[in-house]
Parts: C-alpha cells; sequence; structure tokens
C-alpha cells in the first residue's frame, strides 16, 4: 500500500478542492484545462519518459478523439459515448499500423516521423472543410451525460475530468511497476540489451505508442464536449511541443514529474496575467531557472534532493 | 513610540484618501467591459486598432462622468488570435472578472468559439468579427458590428453586374476568412447570374501564385475574386501584373488597409473592393450622415495613434452601440443591455447605419458598403 499513499495524497487533494472551494475561478474553470493537460503529459510520458521514444506529434491523437467525438456525433447524430468509442478504435487501429515503422526510427529521424504525424492530421483538420469545418471548426456538441445524469456545469466536468485523470496517472504508475514497465525501462536503457534479456522491443514500443495515443485520444473526446468546440489550432504542432516541454519540465520518467509540469506550464500563464505585456517574458525566464537549476526537471530533481536531505539526517543522528 | 504615531497618521491620510475616493466613484455601480482581442498574433492588425479605439473612447468617456453616472471599468485579454485562448478568456471574463458587457473576438474562428460560453452565461456579446456564421442562425445574446462576408460577395457580384461580367474565377487562401468568403462567393454566384468558371487555392504562407493564376488566364474569365487578407493578396495583385493578365481585379475588404496598397505598388491601380466609408471618408458628400462620426472618429485616432483602420472603427460601433443601450436602458441590468442592444436604431457608426431588430442582430445593409477603386496608389469612392 505504500506504494501508491502518494497516489491517494494526490487523489484526495483533487476531489476536495472543489468541495472547499466550490465557485474559486482557478479551482472550477482552470482546473479543468489543467486535468486535461496532466492526462496528455502522463500519457505522453509512458512514451518519452518510460520507452525512450520522442514523439512531437502527441497533439494529433488529441485531437483525433475531439473531431472524432465532434464529427460523429454531430453529423451523424451518434450517441456521444459510442462515438468517443469509434474515435478510440479508430486511433487504436492508426497508431497501430503507424507504430511499427515510426519505432524503427531513432532519435531525430523518430521526432521527424512524428513531427510529420502531427502536422499531416493538423493539415487535415484545417482543409477537410466539409468534414471539420475549416479552420473556423465545429460547435454545437451535445450534452455528455453519465448514468442519466447531464453533465453541464463546470463542477460536474470538474469530477469527470478529474476522474480520468486520476485514472489515467493510476495506470501510469501501475505500468511502471510492472513487469512491461521493467521491460520498457530496459528498452529505454539500451534497446540491444533489452532483446539479450528476451523482451520483445518493437512490441512493447508498439504497445506504449498504443496505449499513450488511446489515452490522449479519450481526453480529446472529453475535451471537445467540455469545450463545446473543437478547432484545428487546439492540436497543432505547437501543442505538441507544448506537451514535451510539460514532461520536460517535471522530470522525464516520473508520473508525478510529468503531472507537475503540466500543472506548472497551465497554471502560469493564468497566473503572469497580471503582468500584461511582460506576461510572456516571466514565462520564459522561470522555465530557463527551472531547466537550467533543476536539469532533471522539476519533481525528479525535488525529490532527489529530499532523499538526500533525509539521508544525511539520518546518518547525522 | 514615534514611529506608531507616523503609522498612525499615514493609515489616517490613507483611508481618506480610499474613502473619498470611493465616494465619488461609488455614485453609481460601474459597468464592467471585458474584452478578447487578437492584439498580438497573425490578427494584430486587426485586433490591435481594436484594442486602442476600446480605450481611448472608455477613457474619454470616464472623464466626461462615465453614461449616466456609470464609470466605465475596462477589462482585456489578448487572444493571440488563438480559439482556445479566446475561450479561456471569455470564461475569465464572465466567471472571474463578472463583467456586463463583452465585446471583442477579433476573428472570426475566435468570435465562434465563445458564442456558446455567453449564450449559457447570458452576457452581451459583440463581435468584432466577419463571418456571417456569428449572427445566423441569429442567437439572442450573440450581435456583431462588422459586415459580412456574404455582404461583401454581393456588392462585388452587383458591381459586375454592372459591368455585364457574366463569368469570374475566384482565387482564394487557405484561412477562416478566405474559406468563408469562397463558400459565400460560390453560393452567391448564381443569384446574380454569374458563373464560376475557376476555383483556385493557395496557401496563405505562399509567396507565388503564377501557377493558379495561369490556370485562370486559360479560362474565359472575364474577372478574377480575390479573397483574402496579409500579404498574399497583394501577391496575387503582383502577379497578375506579371502575367500580364488584363482582366478587372476584385478583392474583398479584408485588404481595406494602405498596406496592402503599400505591398502591392503599380499593381494595386485598378483593383476594386468593397469596403466601409472610413477610408473614403473625406470623399463623401457632406449630405452623407456618416461622414461626421467618420471624420471625427479618424481625427481623435490619428491624433494620438496614426493611420486609421476600418477594424478600429469596428470597436468604435460595438462601444457605442452598448453606450447607447445602457443609456436607453438606464441601468446596468445585462438582459435590459441586451434587449436595448436588439433595439438599435438609426445609430450612425462608421460602418454604416446599424439598425438592429429581434431576426438581425448585424443591423446593417449593402449600402454600408462603398464600392471603391484603387487610384494612383490612393482609395477612389466609386459609390
Amino acid at each position: 500500500m505504500k506504494r501508491l499513499s502518494g497516489f491517494a495524497i494526490f487523489a484526495a487533494v483533487c476531489l476536495l478542492l472543489p468541495v472547499i472551494f466550490p465557485d474559486n475561478y482557478y479551482v472550477t474553470v482552470v482546473g479543468l484545462t489543467i486535468f486535461v493537460n496532466v492526462t496528455l503529459a502522463v500519457s505522453l510520458n509512458l512514451l518519452m519518459g518510460y520507452a525512450g521514444q520522442i514523439s512531437l506529434g502527441h497533439a494529433a491523437f488529441f485531437g483525433l478523439g475531439a473531431y472524432s467525438s465532434a464529427i460523429l456525433t454531430i453529423k451523424y447524430g451518434l450517441n456521444p459515448w459510442l462515438a468517443m468509442i469509434f474515435g478510440a478504435a479508430l486511433v487504436l487501429c492508426l497508431s497501430y499500423v503507424l507504430s511499427r515503422p515510426i519505432l524503427r526510427l531513432k532519435g531525430h529521424y523518430l521526432a521527424m516521423a512524428t513531427l510529420g504525424l502531427g502536422i499531416i492530421v493538423h493539415i487535415f483538420f484545417v482543409q477537410a472543410d466539409e468534414l471539420t469545418g475549416g479552420p473556423d471548426g465545429i460547435s454545437g456538441l451535445p450534452t455528455l451525460s453519465l448514468f442519466g445524469v447531464p453533465i453541464d456545469s463546470d463542477i460536474k466536468w470538474y469530477f469527470v475530468l478529474c476522474s480520468y485523470m486520476l485514472l489515467s496517472v493510476l495506470f501510469s504508475l501501475n505500468i511502471a511497476d510492472s513487469r512491461a514497465g521493467r521491460a520498457l525501462s530496459a528498452v529505454h536503457g539500451s534497446e540491444i540489451a533489452a532483446q539479450m534479456m528476451g523482451i520483445d522491443t518493437a512490441k512493447v514500443k508498439s504497445y506504449i505508442f498504443v496505449f499513450s495515443a488511446l489515452m490522449a485520444t479519450i481526453a480529446g473526446s472529453l475535451f471537445a464536449h467540455q469545450q463545446d468546440f473543437v478547432s484545428p489550432e487546439s492540436f497543432s504542432f505547437f501543442f505538441s511541443i507544448e506537451l514535451v516541454t510539460m514532461v520536460v519540465l517535471g522530470g522525464l520518467g516520473s508520473t508525478f514529474g510529468a503531472v507537475m509540469g503540466a500543472f506548472i506550464l497551465s497554471i502560469l500563464p493564468e497566473v503572469l496575467i497580471v503582468f500584461e505585456d511582460f506576461e510572456v517574458l516571466i514565462f520564459g525566464l522561470i522555465l530557463m531557472v527551472i531547466m537550467i537549476f533543476l536539469p532533471e526537471g522539476l519533481f525528479v530533481s525535488l525529490k532527489n534532493r529530499a532523499a538526500i536531505m533525509l539521508s544525511k539526517r539520518e546518518s547525522g543522528s | 513610540m514615534r514611529f506608531l504615531k507616523n503609522i498612525v497618521t499615514l493609515l489616517a491620510a490613507f483611508s481618506l484618501v480610499l474613502l473619498s475616493g470611493t465616494g465619488m466613484v461609488q455614485a453609481k455601480d460601474t459597468l464592467k467591459i471585458g474584452s478578447f482581442l487578437a492584439v498580438t498574433g497573425p490578427a494584430s492588425f486587426l485586433g490591435d486598432p481594436e484594442l486602442k479605439t476600446l480605450q481611448m473612447y472608455i477613457e474619454e468617456i470616464n472623464a466626461k462622468g462615465g453614461i449616466n453616472g456609470h464609470k466605465i471599468e475596462f477589462v482585456h485579454y489578448d487572444t493571440k488570435g488563438k480559439a482556445k485562448e479566446a475561450k479561456n478568456f471569455v470564461n475569465r471574463l464572465i466567471k472571474k472578472d463578472k463583467v456586463d458587457v463583452i465585446i471583442g473576438g477579433t476573428t472570426s474562428g475566435n468570435s465562434l468559439a465563445v458564442i456558446d460560453i455567453v449564450e449559457k452565461a447570458k452576457v452581451p456579446f459583440i463581435s468584432l468579427a466577419g463571418s456571417i456564421k456569428i449572427v445566423e442562425p441569429v442567437k439572442k445574446w450573440v450581435f456583431k458590428t462588422p459586415h459580412t462576408d456574404k455582404m461583401a460577395a454581393e456588392k462585388i457580384f452587383a458591381d459586375m453586374k454592372k459591368r455585364g461580367i457574366k463569368k469570374a474565377a475566384l482565387i482564394t487562401g487557405n484561412g477562416g476568412f478566405d474559406k468563408s468568403g469562397r463558400a459565400q462567393c460560390l453560393a452567391l454566384a448564381p443569384k446574380y447570374g454569374i458563373e464560376i468558371v475557376a476555383d483556385e487555392k493557395y496557401g496563405n504562407a505562399d509567396t507565388d501564385m503564377t501557377t493558379q493564376l495561369t490556370k485562370i488566364r486559360a479560362t474565359d474569365a472575364q474577372a478574377i475574386i480575390n479573397f483574402g487578407f496579409g500579404k498574399a493578396p497583394a501577391i496575387v495583385a503582383k502577379n497578375i501584373k506579371q502575367l500580364g493578365i488584363k482582366l478587372p481585379v476584385y478583392e474583398s475588404h479584408g485588404v481595406a488597409s494602405k498596406k496592402f496598397i503599400e505591398l502591392a505598388g503599380d499593381a494595386a491601380n485598378g483593383i476594386r473592393l468593397p469596403a466601409a466609408a472610413l477610408i473614403v471618408a473625406d470623399q463623401l458628400s457632406d449630405k452623407d450622415p456618416q461622414k461626421k462620426v467618420l471624420l471625427a472618429y479618424k481625427k481623435k485616432y490619428e491624433a494620438k495613434y496614426g493611420p486609421v483602420s476600418t477594424f478600429g472603427g469596428h470597436a468604435y460601433d460595438a462601444l457605442f452601440i452598448t453606450v447607447e443601450a445602457v443609456k436607453r436602458a438606464g441601468t446596468i441590468d445585462r438582459a435590459k443591455i441586451r434587449d436595448e442592444i436588439e433595439k438599435t436604431h438609426g445609430f450612425v457608426g462608421t460602418g454604416g447605419i446599424f439598425n438592429m431588430s429581434p431576426t438581425d442582430h448585424l443591423g446593417l445593409n449593402l449600402d454600408a458598403f462603398k464600392m471603391i477603386e484603387i487610384q494612383n496608389g490612393n482609395w477612389k469612392l466609386l459609390y
């Protein structure tokens, strides 16, 4: 149980916040954006942090989920949950088919291929106006309901997105501590060594790629319903980069690192807005300072330092 | 002890200032106007004059004692032209800043993205973007002041009909404005008996459109229509000249800024476009009711910031439609302001004369657009 005690505290804080501050703007409005970003960062961390495979096209899967939900519910009148499952199935097939050839590549070439994927999907969203509504996007998605309860207020969305986020964090933590997770770490360390240990590296990599894509897709579907609007620029190449920044900022390979990175990158712009024109400047400065002084990422560095301090105190006493 | 005394005096003085200050402002509730504009980013040439206009006039209104004693508090966020940011900021304006009226949404994408939020929250929203989709079908809380792409297309086709042009070639970019304009052109052409014989497209970042124009040259088109804004239309104009195409060229209101003439140079001459009267204000006849308003706005804006553009004018219209509505409503109750905005009648703005109704949340007719030709590097009012 000790293994998941950190998670239990995290979950309790997340679920209690709206009970204590039901009308706080930062909790019930900004909170929703944060949960979506945290989910995406956690899913990307599976691929980047655990398996060591870079992806600059993660926003594409997020967007495919959002657009499948929007198109299938509005144009074809499908039940929102069914649309979500269709979207997930589509991405499952797509990401599986793509994973094998793409993940054969390494380093810069892998980055290039995923970048290409992200840009192609984005161009599709912009250009296929008959289907996607072009640059103006699509609005007017039906309200999602869960067990007959329509999810139509910020606070309800808070609990839905929070639950999905917690599930993905739990999933990610469990993967890390399982056989599959150790296989991933082995691939991250050295693919040849992993193969020598009897790990089917191609299979492991493609599975994690598909899982990561699926998590992002469902987040996309929920995002589309919550926003009640989808447009291509929410899923652009820049958003992919933002996601990578979140993962790196928090600390590669740590689930809570991804959580922390996503939290900081989502909340900072909201807080810094009081500085108006200097907002972007200060934002950049904070990122720079963190990466210079805590190069392993905020969460990982702080955790390591805390551990060193604790052990010093113990040996001292 | 002396230190303490100092502090007490300071506090007393401070509270006195505070009290007298609040005493003056609190005479009546302040009207909170929220705005979200694309002040930076690719659409900044639209958002920047909009923000300047709003700030300048709100300052003036407050200096004169507010609207019926209601001072205006202005809250502004920069969306950088991104729809997601627009959504976040409108949420913030409604849920955190609790504004009474929202003016903004520089681009159609930004405006369309927030419609459902303002509808749900029941806050009057005046959009500054072009697309007809914003007010058609009519949404209870959503209004807009700029002319629509549909009006631009109609104005162009009406002019073509006058000149006896039956076949036209269309060339458009891949932006939201371009695509919406293209759709309107294709839909409206048959109504004016005009056949679209070519429908070419380019990327807004392209630097050469000769391929598309060569294709157009091969058709029997009698005129070329280009819907777009930014630098692409200037390149189209230049390429047309380079290829020696002698057909009449129509641009949209998206190029109604001096920047276009600067970029296109000689090639701009002879191009016709529908645009708001602001850019030809001094050429209007003295009987035109708009002339006074236009010249006053132009003078005030140019004295402070430099050359005017029609885009800032849209913000002027939105602000003063709101001001008039608050005056008539006599309160800052959101629902009453909304009702009064809808009753706007005979309001002379920079974009035209607004007559809104429950079925028309724009309130401009085709006369609001002037047909303009570029002659010798300057705008010339045709009619």
